[in-house]
């Protein structure tokens, strides 16, 4: 860019215009770049207000030729009798249920590890981390017969039971956290008679609200688009989360309506966009200090 | 965790309703802490119970199961090492599944992370902005694992999709991306790539993390900006990589989702992921004993690879002298 011009421009300038045109490159290169990486998502939610003859004739637009609401108000139909309304209560049940059990039950688990010393803490703590490696593949099967023989397939039983023992990235993250506090805390309370049970309700919960905040945005994100698990058990269409709901609607062979499949695609984001636009802070917290994927 | 013992404090002090007081041995560690055995195991039983009940015993179920034929509706019946011999020798499938998966894992993690350190040390200043390009550039990763997303990467990709249509306006004739068994696997590469949101913050953490001294010291020494990235960015944040590289391919060699949706393993299986086919295999044709096994042959494949990668990791990642 600066080599084509002669030198003594760029040597005229005073050093305020450097930083000037340097900010200004910067911002052009980043925030183009930034515009790219987000125009598929802003693509996206365009199209579900396009029409059907426009949204494959108009496809670069992100602002549709006429406004097509009608396409939110169709997709949220459904099929076969059962309306978007259904799926996204289901999604909403699932990804509220789990998230309260898992959060919950990990803050608990995580007092354990990390302010009371037991035999076999070590060993545990270890089998714990190891999990984070492991690949759920090798636990599927198994856990699909024995929900089967249960006879909880077409329930969410297989879905929300698992999550009652806590999620071990969640345990860590929330270990992390409770690491932090002074343990004089603890002491104090102990010494004034109060049980474990007792520290742990009264003293650290109360204590430990950022990071559980950051455990249950990361549940609810992973529970809200956790499409597998529901594959697996749910096939009652009643059953269905919006995720599959989604699918089994937006089969390429036989869709019509693609601005109905968008909006109801763009539907499903919204969630986790107004959660992301409320707690930024404890998302980016969550990521940086414990380097939970995302 | 300090072993030292601080002097002032007694050896032991019982506390608490047991009342009892751990021995202080010459290195003991601050002692007036006793052991609790007993709450320590109630705490962690939701833990432990679900460890049991949906983890290990699964894991030593599914290990059984790799070794019989069990299709659900009979017993399980002891095979032996067939499932593992059909699947080494006679799946021509099974190894175009693997091809697939290690082709994926080795283009598209290395590029994510690529992208990702590039943009951390992009975004790692205060200029004004900088949050909102990071929450902009985040987006893609909160949102990548879901259906909507799919659902809009296949019609992006697809015959009439927004790619073809850019290209149009350039004068390039489009392809069938998804359709195109060279092509189909880049465009489930791409979208892994990105999705470069969670390693690029965790990036900008390590970074924040060098101390500017370095920096200024290489600057007096005269060293431009490749050797100040070569000599002090990549040896100070390579912890953080080597982090990030075992994570991301341990999620890459497990892909599922995306790949269901917009290729379903086609064409001509060149997407075919290993978790693809193994739900394939196990619950599509409810054969499973062999996705038992195929499941325990993924385990031993990722654990190889975490072990080769801490194996190397002493070679390349610098970890700060603790200060003694």
């Amino acid at each position: 860019m600066a080599t084509s011009q002669p030198s003594f421009t760029t040597d005229s300038l005073t050093h305020q215009q450097k930083q000037r045109l340097r900010s200004a490159v910067y911002h052009l290169l980043v925030g183009g770049f930034c515009l790219l990486m987000i125009y598929p998502i802003l693509w996206l939610f365009a199209s579900s207000l396009k029409g059907p003859s426009e949204i494959w004739t108009n496809v670069t637009s992100l602002i549709p030729k006429e406004w097509a609401f009608e396409n939110y108000i169709e997709g949220w139909e459904g099929f076969g009798g059962i309306t978007f309304a259904v799926f996204f209560r289901n999604s909403f049940l699932y990804a509220g249920v789990a998230t309260l059990a898992s959060v919950l039950s990990s803050a608990f688990v995580a007092y354990g590890f990390a302010r009371l010393r037991f035999a076999g803490r070590g060993f545990w703590f270890t089998c714990m981390i190891l999990t984070l490696m492991l690949p759920h593949q090798v636990q599927i099967i198994p856990q699909y017969i024995l929900f089967s023989k249960l006879d909880w397939v077409n329930t969410y039983l297989p879905l929300l039971v698992p999550r009652f023992g806590g999620q071990a990235f969640f345990i860590f993250l929330i270990m992390q956290f409770i690491r932090g506090i002074p343990r004089e805390l603890d002491e104090a309370a102990e010494i004034d008679g109060c049980s474990r049970i007792g520290i742990f309700f009264r003293i650290i919960l109360p204590l430990i609200q950022p990071a559980l905040i950051t455990a249950a945005i990361f549940s609810f994100y992973w529970t809200w688009e956790d499409f597998q698990a529901p594959l697996i058990y749910l096939s009652n269409p009643k059953l269905y989360t919006v995720s599959l709901a989604l699918r089994a609607s937006a089969d390429p062979n036989s869709v019509t309506n693609w601005g109905a499949i968008f909006a109801m695609a763009s539907l499903s984001l919204v969630p986790v966009f107004a959660i992301f636009i409320f707690f930024q802070r404890y998302l980016v917290q969550g990521i940086s200090t414990t380097g939970l994927k995302g | 965790m300090n072993g030292v013992v601080e002097p002032g404090i007694p050896a032991s002090v019982p506390v608490g309703k047991e009342g009892v007081g751990v021995r202080a041995g010459a290195k003991a560690q601050i002692s007036y802490r006793r052991r609790d055995n007993w709450a320590g195991y109630v705490f962690i039983s939701p833990w432990l119970l679900g460890f049991f009940i949906f983890t290990l015993i699964p894991i030593l179920a599914s290990l059984y199961l790799a070794f019989t034929d069990y299709r659900l509706t009979a017993a399980p019946t002891w095979t032996g090492l067939d499932n593992f011999e059909k699947m080494f020798f006679g799946d021509a499938r099974y190894w175009r599944s693997m091809r697939a998966t290690f082709f994926y894992v080795f283009t598209a993690v290395p590029l994510r992370l690529v992208v990702a350190l590039a943009l951390a040390m992009v975004l790692n200043n205060s200029r004004r902005l900088v949050s909102v390009y990071r929450a902009a550039f985040y987006a893609p990763s909160m949102i990548g694992g879901s259906i909507a997303v799919a659902i809009m990467w296949r019609q992006i990709f697809g015959k009439v999709g927004l790619v073809n249509a850019v290209l149009a306006l350039f004068g390039i004739p489009g392809a069938a991306w998804i359709g195109r068994p060279e092509t189909a696997i880049w465009t489930l590469i791409l979208l892994a790539a990105w999705q470069f949101g969670s390693p690029m913050l965790i990036f900008l953490a390590g970074l924040k993390q060098i101390p500017s001294e370095l920096y200024e010291a290489a600057s007096i020494d005269g060293g431009g900006p490749w050797a100040r990235f070569i000599h002090i960015t990549l040896p100070m944040l390579s912890s953080v990589i080597f982090f990030n590289l075992v994570m991301q391919m341990i999620s890459s060699f497990m892909v599922f989702t995306q790949a269901l949706v917009i290729t379903n393993g086609g064409p001509l299986d060149t997407t075919l992921f290993y978790a693809l086919y193994l739900y394939q295999r196990a619950f599509g044709s409810f054969q499973m004993g062999y996705g038992a096994a195929m499941a325990w042959v993924l385990l031993l494949i990722i654990a190889v690879f975490t072990a080769i990668n801490f194996k190397f990791s002493n070679r390349w990642v610098f970890y700060e002298e603790k200060a003694e």
